[in-house]
């Protein structure tokens, strides 16, 4: 059932390893990164949000003003990003 | 009776309604993708068997066909989100048209490394000017394009339907991508699989191939929902139900 012989025939590839392995590799790694990127954002904000709400006590607000304060705070993350 | 059928199109338009439903979805998912990536990978590294005339540098397939699918099926995603954006105003839509943009770029990425460690061993050149590969670096470069253009505009629904028009009138390179091997002459091979005709492969080189692809398509639709949940937060950080969330869990 399994391909090949040895480890060395499994790394070696027939003399194609080089390529099928880095096929691999790249892709893994691209999918690991998309994978990490909204996790680790979800993790910032959630870090933020706990610090804003420690200085700041809870305030209902609707979801209708927060549109516009949403919006007008769209705009300086994405500042906040590129000062990062 | 209008109002309710029009109930679900609208609480699928809810973000809330979406962060909450989505969230029972995540661990199924994970380990659907998870489960078809550990048998997809053993299974097209070591058991399928060699392409008699490309020997082992024909299982770059197993990498080069999905994330090639995937490129193309999430410039859909990204299209018709937009569309549904533009026309309904549906913000949702504008967050999964947002969020399918950098996943298209790296899965088109992907597809064109691939290619190019393919071709190497294969055509005897990383790359070739043919059709096929340049209609896919047109693909990504309209991915990169919608992100750069959401990220230009300070105004979220401007950037949004700005990205939807752009997305949109790109359209017209998917049919060139899915038509230039039958088109012009290419080096590129003839689409593997088709909807109308039976596979072009043995069953034990194909159906390797199918798990790879549904593990794509599981990986595909969870990293685009974590992108869109990380987005409602940011977006309704200030309302009271994210509030609660986090009250529930500190």
């Amino acid at each position: 059932m399994w391909h090949f012989e040895s480890v060395s025939a499994f790394v070696h590839m027939g003399g194609h390893g080089l390529f099928v392995w880095s096929a691999y590799g790249i892709t893994i790694v691209v999918m690991l990164l998309l994978l990490l990127a909204p996790l680790h954002r979800g993790r910032i904000l959630l870090r933020q949000m706990h610090r804003h709400q420690q200085h700041a006590p809870s305030q209902n607000v609707s979801e209708h003003t927060t549109a516009e304060q949403s919006q007008i705070q769209h705009s300086e993350i994405q500042h906040s990003e590129v000062q990062r | 009776m209008a109002n309710n059928r029009w109930q679900w199109w609208h609480r699928l338009g809810s973000p809330r309604w979406f962060y909450q439903a989505s969230g029972s979805w995540l661990p199924w998912l994970s380990v659907a993708t998870a489960l078809l990536f550990a048998v997809g990978l053993v299974w097209s590294l070591g058991i399928a068997p060699v392409d008699a005339k490309q020997g082992n540098s024909f299982r770059i397939i197993y990498v080069h066909v999905p994330a090639s699918f995937l490129a193309l099926a999430g410039y859909y995603v990204m299209a018709v989100a937009g569309a549904v954006g533009l026309i309904w105003k549906i913000k949702l839509a504008d967050m999964v048209m947002v969020a399918a943009a950098p996943i298209g770029a790296a899965l088109t990425f992907v597809a064109l490394v691939s290619g190019a460690l393919w071709g190497k061993p294969t055509w005897g050149t990383y790359w070739v000017w043919d059709a096929r590969v340049t209609s896919m670096l047109v693909l990504l470069f309209l991915y990169l394009g919608v992100n750069a253009l959401y990220q230009a505009f300070a105004n979220r629904e401007v950037a949004a339907r700005a990205c939807a028009i752009l997305a949109l009138v790109g359209t017209v390179n998917i049919p060139i991508i899915y038509k230039s091997v039958d088109w012009w002459y290419s080096l590129h091979q003839p689409a593997t699989i088709k909807l109308t005709s039976a596979p072009s492969m043995h069953p034990s080189m194909f159906q390797p191939l199918i798990v790879m692809i549904l593990a794509f398509y599981c990986f595909y639709a969870l990293v685009l929902i974590l992108r869109v949940r990380a987005e409602i937060l940011q977006r309704e950080q200030r309302t009271t139900w994210v509030r609660e969330l986090l009250e529930v869990r500190p």
